[in-house]
C-alpha cells in the first residue's frame, strides 16, 4: 500500500496529499445509491400517476387543447324567377366568430376596440348566448364580411397568447338584387331572434344562425335553409389548422327555390309604378301563379344580410311610409269602384236585378231620407253602361234591392274577407260586412241603409291588391278561384274553388269591363291596340262625403286611393293586374300601370314566339373587320404618297 | 502509461448507454421539430454529439491528476470568463448566459459545473483531517459560491444550482460534523424565505409559485407545467408514437426539444418508453458510482461521485418538472436535450468517469 502510494505520488508531483483509500466512503455511496434509487423511484412514480393510474383524463384535456370543431356553414339556397334566372344570389364573405370555449371576457375589449364593435353590445351578446345555455362548441358570430384590415388584425391576434378565440369562418352571404328590386316577395334574412327561437317554426335552429325574417325567405325557410355540417381539426397552440380529422358530417346546402315571378314583368312594374306608393300585383287567373307583386316604398334586402345596424332597423321602422309593409297582401282598403263588377254580378244572380234594369241618374239619389252623390250625371243607364262610366246612383240602386248577407256571400265567393293563402306570411284578409260581422264586432244590428254605400265599394269593406287580382281574375275565367302562389310546381295548393254563377251574366260582368278600357269608359288609359284588355276603375274615399262637408282638412293623406283592375285578353284571360295607387286621386291614373304590366307580358309572349336570329348567319365582314382597315397607319402613308 | 491503457478498459456499457439515450434524444428532436423552423436542429445535435465523442475521448486521455493539479488555473479562467460574459456576453432568451458570436453559443457555465467538480474534489481529497473543519467548509463553500452568484447574476438561477450537488457530494464523502449540517439547515430556513422577496426575480417567483398551484396561472408560469403533464398523460402505457403527439406536434408545448424534451418523450413513447429511458439513466449513473467505487484514489472516488451527483441534480430537477414534481427551473435533460454546450459538458464528464476507470488498475 505505502510503495503504490510513493510511486502514485511521484505520478503527481504536485499533489502529495491525494490519498488511495477510495474504499473510506463506501457506506456513503452505497446511501448514495440508495438515494438514487429512492429519486427515480420518485420520478417514475410521478409518470405511473399520469401515464396509467389516470391517462383518459389527460388524454381529454390533450384532446380538448387541439381538436377543434368547426361549423361548415351550408349556403341557402338560391331564389331564381320562373324562367330560371336568378334574383338572389350567395356571395362568399369571411365571418368572425368567438369560440367559447377559450373565451376570455377581459379579451372582449381590445376586440371591440380592434375591429371597432359596440363593446357594450357584444358583451351582452355574449351574456344572451351563455344565458342560453348554448352547448359549449357552438361558437358566436360577432362580425359579417370581414374587411381586408379587420382580416389582418384577426390573423395577427389569433394565436396562443393574444386572443385565441376569435375564429374565422368562411361563410355564405345573401345578395339581395339591388335598389330593392321584388324586395317584398323576396324577404330578407337575419339573425334568429331570442323570442323565434322560443316558437316551434325555429326550434331546429341555434342562436346567431340566419334564418329568413319575411316574405319567401321566411316562408320557405325551412327549404332554403341547408344543414351546417361540422368539421373536425385538429389545431396547434397558434389556432393553426394541422389536419382535417375527419368530416364527420358534411354540410348540405339548402335547395334553390323557382318563383312564379316573372323578372320582365316585375321589372316593369316596379318602374311603372315608379315612387308612388301602392302596389301592383299580377296574376295568372288559370292557375294563380303571381307574376308580379310590387309594394312601394321599397327597402334594401341587403341591409339585412348581415347583422342590420340598430340605425337602419329605426329608420325602416319610425319611416311614416311603412317600407316593410308589403302592401300587396297587407294593405286593406276599401275596394271603391271595382267592387261594381262583383255588385253587377251577384244583383244578376241573386235575381234582384235582370237585364233590363234601367237607372235614372241625376247626379245622385235619395234612400232613408239621405241624399247619396253620384260621381256624375249619367241620365238613364243600363247593366252594361252603369259599369263602363261606373254610375254610382245604378249601383246604389242594386244594393238597395239586395239583402247584405247576399252581398256578403259574393263578395267572400270571389275571396274577400278571407286570405288567398298566399305563400307569404303576414297576409291580411281584409273586411266583408255582414250582419253577423256587425253583431260580433259593434254589437249592433245591421241598418238597411248601410248598404247603400257597400253597393260601391266603400264603408266597411276593405280590400288588399292580391284579393283583387285573385277576385277580378276568377270571374275573368268563368268563375274559377285559383290560390295565388309564388312557388312553380308547389305541392301544397289548396284545390281550385268553382262557383255555380251563369256564365251567362259573367259574359256581361266582363262585357261592361271591356267596355270600361275600350268604349270610353273611366279607363281608357288602360287601353292598348290589338288586345283586348277589360279593367275597372276605383277610386275610394278616405273620408266619406259628409266629414269633408263637416270641414275636415283634407291632407295629402286624406287624398282618395286609386285602384285599377284589368285584365286579357277580354275571352281567354292570362293575366290579371290590380294596382293600388294610395292617394292617387283618381282610377283613371292607376290604369296606365296595369296596361303597362299587360303590355309587357303579350310583348314578351310575342318576343319568344318569333325565331330567334341566328349569329352564324351575319356575314363574316361584321365579325371581323377586314384587314386593310385594321391597319390605318399604312392607310395614312398611302394618302400621303397620292395626295 | 499507454501501458494500461487500452480500448478494452473503457467503460463499454456506460458507453453503450450514452449512445442509447443520445439516440433517443436525436429521434425526440427530430420528431418534435420536424415541421418546425427548428427542422435541422435534430442533424445539430448529431455533430454536437460527434463533437461530445471527441471531447470525452480528449477528457478520457489527459490523466485526470494532472486535470486535478491545473484547477487553480482553471478555476481562475472560470471565474474570468463568467465576469466576461456577464460583462460582454450577449443577451440570448433575456438572459446572458451565452458568449460567442456565430450562430453556435458556448453555454460557459456548462462548462464552469465540471470545474466545480475537479475544485471540490481536490479540496477534498487534499485534506488532512477525517472531517471537513468549519474553516474548510467555509472555504469551499466561498469558492463554489463565488462561480454560483456569477452564473445566478446571468441570471441563470437553474445553472448555478447544479453546482451544489457537485459541492454537496464532495462534503458529504469527505465527512462533516453533524451540527454543521443541522447549523446550514438552520442558515437555509432563514435565507430561503428572505431571499424569495429580495433575491428572486419576479418570473421566478411565479415559478415557483406556479410550481405549488400550476392552475393559478394557466396561461403563464403554470402553462408550461399543464401542457407538460397533459402530454405526459395522454402518452399512457403505450405512447402515442413518433411525430404523432399532439401535444408536441401541436405546439402546447413549452421547448419540447430543449428542456421539455422527456415531456414530449412520455407523450410520444408512453409509460414504458419512459421506464426504458429513465432505466438507462439509472444504469448510466450507476455504472458512474461504480467506477467511483473502483477507482484508484480518493480524487478518482471523488470525481465520478461529483459527477454522478451532478447528473443525478440533471434528472431529478428536469424530469421531476415534467410531471410536475419539481419548479421550471429551465436546466436541460443529460444527452438527451437538444443544445451543444451541454451535450460536450456531459460527454467531457463522463471522459473524466473513464479516465478513472482507465487509471484503476494501477500496477
Amino acid at each position: 500500500m505505502k510503495l503504490r502510494n510513493d510511486r502514485e505520488h511521484q505520478q503527481i508531483a504536485t499533489n502529495e496529499l491525494l490519498r488511495d483509500d477510495s474504499k473510506f466512503a463506501s457506506g456513503k455511496i452505497a446511501f448514495f445509491q440508495y438515494l438514487m434509487v429512492a429519486i427515480f423511484l420518485f420520478l417514475i412514480t410521478g409518470f405511473w400517476d399520469l401515464q396509467v393510474r389516470n391517462p383518459a383524463l389527460y388524454q381529454e384535456r390533450a384532446m380538448e387543447n387541439s381538436i377543434k370543431a368547426i361549423p361548415v356553414l351550408a349556403p341557402r339556397g338560391k331564389i331564381l324567377d320562373r324562367d330560371g334566372r336568378v334574383i338572389v344570389d350567395n356571395h362568399s364573405s369571411f365571418t368572425l366568430y368567438l369560440s367559447r370555449e377559450n373565451l376570455k371576457m377581459e379579451h372582449l375589449r381590445p376586440i371591440a376596440e380592434g375591429l371597432n364593435l359596440d363593446y357594450d353590445a357584444l358583451v351582452a351578446r355574449v351574456r344572451r348566448f351563455k344565458s342560453r345555455g348554448e352547448p359549449q362548441y357552438h361558437p358566436i358570430p360577432i362580425k359579417e364580411e370581414l374587411t381586408p384590415a379587420e382580416l389582418a388584425f384577426v390573423d395577427s391576434h389569433k394565436d396562443e397568447n393574444t386572443f385565441p378565440e376569435l375564429e374565422v369562418i368562411h361563410t355564405q352571404h345573401r345578395l339581395y338584387p339591388r335598389d330593392g328590386l321584388a324586395a317584398h316577395v323576396i324577404g330578407y334574412v337575419g339573425e334568429v331572434s331570442e323570442s323565434d327561437l322560443n316558437t316551434p317554426e325555429f326550434a331546429r335552429f341555434h342562436q346567431g344562425d340566419i334564418v329568413g325574417k319575411d316574405g319567401i325567405e321566411r316562408e320557405y325557410n325551412d327549404v332554403l335553409t341547408g344543414t351546417d355540417g361540422q368539421r373536425r381539426v385538429e389545431v396547434d397552440s397558434f389556432g393553426n389548422e394541422r389536419r382535417v380529422l375527419s368530416e364527420d358530417k358534411e354540410s348540405i346546402p339548402g335547395r334553390s327555390l323557382q318563383l312564379t315571378i316573372d323578372l320582365d314583368l316585375q321589372a316593369v312594374a316596379e318602374l311603372t309604378l315608379e315612387n308612388r306608393r301602392g302596389a301592383v300585383v299580377a296574376l295568372d287567373p288559370r292557375n294563380g301563379e303571381v307574376l308580379a307583386m310590387v309594394s312601394r316604398p321599397a327597402f334594401d334586402p341587403n341591409l339585412f344580410a348581415s347583422r342590420i345596424r340598430s340605425k337602419d332597423w329605426n329608420d325602416l321602422v319610425n319611416n311614416p311610409a311603412h317600407p316593410l309593409m308589403n302592401r300587396a297582401i297587407q294593405a286593406q282598403q276599401a275596394p271603391g269602384s271595382t267592387f261594381k263588377p262583383i255588385m253587377l254580378l251577384a244583383g244578376l244572380e241573386t235575381g234582384a236585378i235582370d237585364d233590363s234594369f234601367h237607372v235614372n241618374c241625376p247626379g245622385g239619389a235619395n234612400f232613408y231620407g239621405r241624399f247619396f252623390k253620384c260621381w256624375g250625371k249619367h241620365g238613364t243607364v243600363g247593366i252594361h253602361e252603369a259599369l263602363v262610366h261606373s254610375c254610382d246612383t245604378f249601383f246604389y240602386n242594386v244594393a238597395n234591392r239586395m239583402d247584405i248577407d247576399d252581398i256578403a256571400r259574393y263578395a267572400e265567393m270571389v275571396g274577400y274577407g278571407h286570405k288567398t293563402g298566399i305563400d307569404l306570411p303576414h297576409e291580411a284578409e281584409g273586411v266583408v260586412p255582414s250582419r253577423k260581422w256587425k253583431i260580433r264586432n259593434f254589437r249592433e244590428k245591421w241598418y238597411p241603409g248601410e248598404n247603400i254605400s257597400v253597393g260601391i265599394g266603400q264603408g266597411a269593406t276593405t280590400v288588399t291588391p292580391l284579393q283583387m287580382a285573385s277576385a277580378i281574375g276568377g270571374i275573368a275565367v268563368g268563375g274559377m278561384w285559383f290560390q295565388p302562389h309564388l312557388i312553380r310546381d308547389s305541392v301544397h295548393l289548396m284545390p281550385a274553388r268553382r262557383a255555380e254563377v251563369n256564365l251567362d251574366n259573367i259574359r256581361k260582368v266582363k262585357s261592361g269591363m271591356y267596355g270600361v278600357v275600350n268604349e270610353g269608359g273611366t279607363g281608357v288609359r288602360a287601353h292598348i291596340p290589338g288586345i283586348d284588355v277589360c279593367g275597372k276603375t276605383g277610386s275610394a274615399q278616405l273620408v266619406s262625403n259628409d266629414a269633408i262637408r263637416a270641414g275636415f282638412k283634407q291632407g295629402k293623406d286624406m287624398k282618395d286611393n286609386a285602384w285599377f283592375v284589368g285584365f286579357a285578353p277580354c275571352d281567354a284571360p292570362e293575366i290579371v293586374v290590380a294596382t293600388l295607387f294610395e292617394n292617387g286621386e283618381h282610377g283613371q291614373l292607376a290604369a296606365p300601370i296595369v296596361r303597362d304590366v299587360i303590355k309587357a307580358y303579350f310583348d314578351k309572349k310575342a318576343r319568344l314566339a318569333q325565331p330567334v336570329p341566328q349569329i352564324a348567319a351575319l356575314p363574316p365582314q361584321i365579325l371581323r373587320p377586314p384587314a386593310p382597315v385594321a391597319t390605318p397607319a399604312v392607310a395614312t402613308a398611302t394618302a400621303g404618297a397620292n395626295p | 502509461m499507454a501501458a494500461y491503457r487500452s480500448l478494452r478498459d473503457l467503460d463499454w456499457l456506460m458507453l453503450f448507454l450514452v449512445a442509447a439515450l443520445c439516440g433517443l434524444g436525436v429521434l425526440q428532436i427530430f420528431s418534435a421539430t420536424y415541421d418546425t423552423h427548428y427542422a435541422d436542429a435534430w442533424w445539430k445535435q448529431v455533430i454536437w454529439i460527434a463533437a461530445g465523442f471527441i471531447a470525452m475521448w480528449v477528457a478520457t486521455l489527459i490523466d485526470y491528476h494532472t486535470l486535478l493539479g491545473q484547477t487553480p488555473v482553471l478555476y481562475i479562467l472560470s471565474v474570468v470568463t463568467l465576469i466576461a460574459t456577464y460583462a460582454l456576453g450577449m443577451s440570448a432568451f433575456g438572459s446572458r448566459r451565452w458568449i460567442g458570436t456565430t450562430s453556435y453559443h458556448l453555454q460557459v457555465s456548462e462548462f464552469v459545473k465540471i470545474v466545480i467538480v475537479l475544485l471540490v474534489a481536490r479540496y477534498v481529497t487534499e485534506l488532512k483531517t477525517d472531517q471537513l473543519q468549519l474553516s474548510d467548509l467555509l472555504k469551499l463553500g466561498g469558492l463554489v459560491g463565488l462561480p454560483m452568484v456569477l452564473v445566478m447574476l446571468q441570471p441563470d438561477l437553474g445553472t448555478a444550482l447544479t453546482f451544489l450537488p457537485a459541492l454537496m457530494a464532495g462534503v458529504f464523502l469527505a465527512g462533516f460534523r453533524w451540527q454543521y449540517a443541522v447549523a446550514f439547515f438552520a442558515i437555509v430556513a432563514v435565507v430561503a424565505p428572505a431571499s424569495y422577496f429580495f433575491v428572486l426575480k419576479d418570473y421566478q417567483k411565479a415559478r415557483l409559485i406556479s410550481f405549488i398551484d400550476p392552475s393559478q396561472d394557466p396561461k403563464g408560469s403554470g402553462y408550461q407545467v399543464i401542457q407538460s403533464k397533459i402530454a405526459v398523460g395522454s402518452g399512457a402505457l403505450w405512447g402515442q408514437g413518433v411525430t404523432k403527439g399532439t401535444q408536441t406536434q401541436g405546439r402546447f408545448l413549452p421547448v419540447p426539444h430543449k428542456d421539455f424534451i422527456f415531456s414530449a418523450f412520455a407523450e410520444e413513447h408512453g409509460f414504458v418508453g419512459v421506464i426504458v429511458a429513465l432505466g438507462m439513466y439509472f444504469l448510466l449513473l450507476m455504472q458512474i458510482v461504480e467506477n467511483g467505487q473502483t477507482a484508484p484514489d480518493r480524487a478518482g472516488m471523488y470525481v465520478c461521485l461529483g459527477i454522478a451527483a451532478v447528473l443525478l441534480f440533471h434528472v431529478l430537477v428536469n424530469v421531476g418538472m415534467v410531471v410536475g414534481r419539481m419548479p421550471v427551473t429551465g436546466i436541460p435533460l443529460p444527452l438527451m436535450s437538444s443544445g451543444g454546450s451541454n451535450i460536450v459538458a456531459v460527454f467531457v464528464m463522463l471522459g473524466l468517469v473513464n479516465n478513472v476507470r482507465l487509471r484503476r488498475f494501477v500496477n
